[in-house]
């Protein structure tokens, strides 16, 4: 062990750790985000609510079928993308030709309703998940104690966020993704079904916060409103990145969450308003974002 | 791109009759007499949130409904205007008048600050950054020392208007609420029928017409926000020596989310909307209070359904039917 700053090396590297898990949850939401307003237009508000049921998807699924971590990670997002197919089918498919701000209303109103309903079933109380037998106890590094769940999470996001990039911006899904965000009536005049495209990519976005959630179960208590204080954080780093780009997305996501862990160990008054200064000093010096283009 | 926010409502093609042209005054003369009788049948306590409330949603509907912008952190000058008013009336002994004009001041400063940021970046992100600035407010009311943090601040005495008047008799604080409430609400009224208000809706309907017409918008989204705000604060101040308390949920964000609510359903861009909306989704929040958290689900199913199905709004819906203006 040794001192940076003045700081126990312990301190400094575990805040950094948590600064780098925090990351990666910004980076999988503002990307879902970031991927749902490209296509639809429309601002995700109830990101934050999806990405805790998925949590809950998991906390079920291991209470009632005993269903353990592993399958959680693949069924909850699937099932909590199917519930985003049926509600761009039912509600947000009207709401394309509108002004962008009834999509936030609307994302708003249903991200209420699947928090109030949570509280209702659930209790506001934070319920614990245990982490996989597989990623139990940690290495030690040395400088710091590394355990094995909280790298899981690190790698786990960093390849889902990679995967997503790659095919978004090198594959020829992703090709057709693009061009309908241009001109989705030149890219329906050569026989690809638009429609069915922006269903299946908000259902995509919504799982990828659910996945979010699923890993965020161990880590975090599941809570009803686990979802609505990070949406928000979120929200500043979409902000701070700009929507236009999904590496930039990433980059932030990560980029902030370490300068939140960061000022946990050197100011930890400011460790919840940190995202929200920078912010507004973005704001100030660069009004389109760091990774924006001047709208 | 879509960029009207409320839908404009048909010009009257009918003859106008008095009933027509004079529809806002008589609808106000009601509305006046309205709460002049009120108290005499119901908790005027309650009519006095009520019209806080109103005032607030009407502060926020001048943003909303005749610039076009949401913001979605209303609460942030509501909230710490009722931080300051309750904190100078109690710890500072300011009369009543003096603790409701801290309030307001407060409001405007904020407004200044958080507007000057905001109306940096357009639409969604305008939304986005707003309910962030707020949320970092949020995080400072919490940690500061004097805003008493998960108590609030209790117990704040009405005191003495002017040092005269005694409000903690009921009918006198209700008769100070009653004008604050009139004068924001014809305040405003007469902001959106001046020249000004003329260039803030030509901003909402196209702005970058008005940019090209010579207009500098920029500085009259600004104006626009901080009165929006200004008024925020003084409804938050208000709200502060009437129910003698001031606390987290003044500044938090669902508190932003009831106002745009509040507004919605009574209608985006009209006058009377959101006194309309104010109190009926505080007659709701009364009568539902004991069925607990499914509150939040009836007021998310209110969202989805006033987005999807009736976007004008209650009044809105109703002026547009008769052809009249509200």
């Amino acid at each position: 062990m040794f001192e940076i700053f003045g700081i126990p090396s312990n301190a400094l590297f575990g805040q950094l750790l948590i600064g780098l898990i925090n990351g990666s949850f910004y980076a999988l939401l503002s990307l879902g985000l970031a991927v749902i307003f490209g296509m639809l237009n429309i601002i995700n508000f109830s990101h934050g609510a999806q990405y805790m049921m998925g949590a809950f998807a998991a906390y079920l699924m291991l209470k009632y079928s005993g269903l353990g971590y592993w399958p959680a990670l693949i069924i909850a997002p699937l099932l909590v993308g199917i519930t985003g197919v049926i509600v761009e089918r039912l509600f947000l498919q009207w709401l394309y030709k509108l002004d962008h701000l009834y999509g936030l209303l609307l994302t708003f109103g249903l991200a209420l309703i699947i928090e109030g309903v949570a509280r209702n079933q659930l209790g506001s109380a934070g319920l614990p998940y245990v982490v996989p037998d597989e990623l139990r106890g940690g290495q030690n590094l040395g400088f710091m104690f590394l355990p094995n769940y909280r790298a899981w999470v690190i790698v786990a996001s960093l390849t889902i966020c990679i995967a997503t990039w790659f095919i978004i911006e090198r594959t020829r899904l992703g090709a057709y993704l693009r061009a309908a965000t241009e001109n989705p009536a030149l890219v329906r005049a050569f026989g690809i079904n638009v429609p069915r495209i922006i269903t299946l990519t908000y259902g995509f976005g919504v799982a990828l916060a659910a996945f979010a959630g699923v890993m965020a179960a161990p880590i975090y208590n599941v809570s009803p409103q686990m979802g609505s204080e990070l949406i928000i954080v979120v929200f500043a780093v979409v902000v701070i990145g700009g929507m236009g780009s999904i590496l930039g997305a990433i980059v932030t996501g990560f980029g902030l969450g370490v300068v939140e862990g960061l000022t946990k160990v050197f100011f930890p008054e400011a460790s919840n308003t940190v995202i929200f200064v920078i912010m507004a000093i973005v704001l100030l010096v660069r009004p389109a974002g760091l990774f924006g283009r001047r709208a | 791109m879509e960029q009207r926010v409320a839908e404009p409502i048909a010009t009257p093609e009918v003859q106008p009759t008095v009933w027509r042209t004079q529809s806002a005054t008589i609808l106000f003369v009601v509305m006046v007499v309205g709460l002049i009788v009120a108290p005499f049948f119901t908790y005027p306590l309650f009519l006095m949130q009520a019209m806080c409330f109103a005032l607030f949603a009407c502060a926020f509907n001048l943003l909303i409904g005749y610039v076009g912008l949401l913001s979605f952190g209303h609460a942030l000058y509501f909230g710490w205007a009722s931080y300051l008013s309750a904190y100078s009336a109690k710890a500072w002994g300011f009369t009543p008048e003096l603790a409701i004009l801290t309030g307001t001041a407060t409001g405007a400063v904020l407004g200044l600050l958080a507007g000057s940021l905001a109306i940096r970046r357009q639409g969604i992100y305008f939304a986005m950054i707003t309910l962030a600035l707020a949320q970092m407010m949020f995080f400072f009311a919490l940690q500061a020392k004097f805003t008493g943090g998960e108590d609030g601040i209790q117990a704040v005495p009405r005191g003495h208007l002017f040092g005269l008047i005694d409000l903690s008799k009921e009918m006198n604080m209700y008769i100070v609420v009653l004008v604050i409430f009139l004068a924001g609400f014809l305040f405003i009224y007469r902001i959106i029928h001046s020249p000004f208000g003329e260039v803030l809706k030509a901003i909402r309907e196209n702005e970058t017409r008005a940019i090209s017409l010579g207009y500098k918008t920029d500085r009259y989204k600004l104006v626009a926000f901080v009165l929006s705000a200004t008024l925020a604060g003084a409804a938050g101040g208000t709200k502060a020596i009437v129910l003698q308390l001031a606390s987290l949920t003044d500044v938090n964000w669902p508190m932003s989310g009831e106002v745009v609510l509040m507004t919605l359903v009574g209608g985006l861009g009209t006058i009377f909307g959101p006194v309309l909306g104010s109190f009926i989704i505080l007659v709701m929040q009364y009568k539902l209070a004991a069925v607990g958290e499914w509150v939040l689900v009836i007021q998310g199913v209110i969202f989805v359904a006033c987005v999807l199905l009736f976007r004008r709004g209650i009044v809105g819906e109703l002026a547009n039917k008769l052809k009249i203006r509200l």
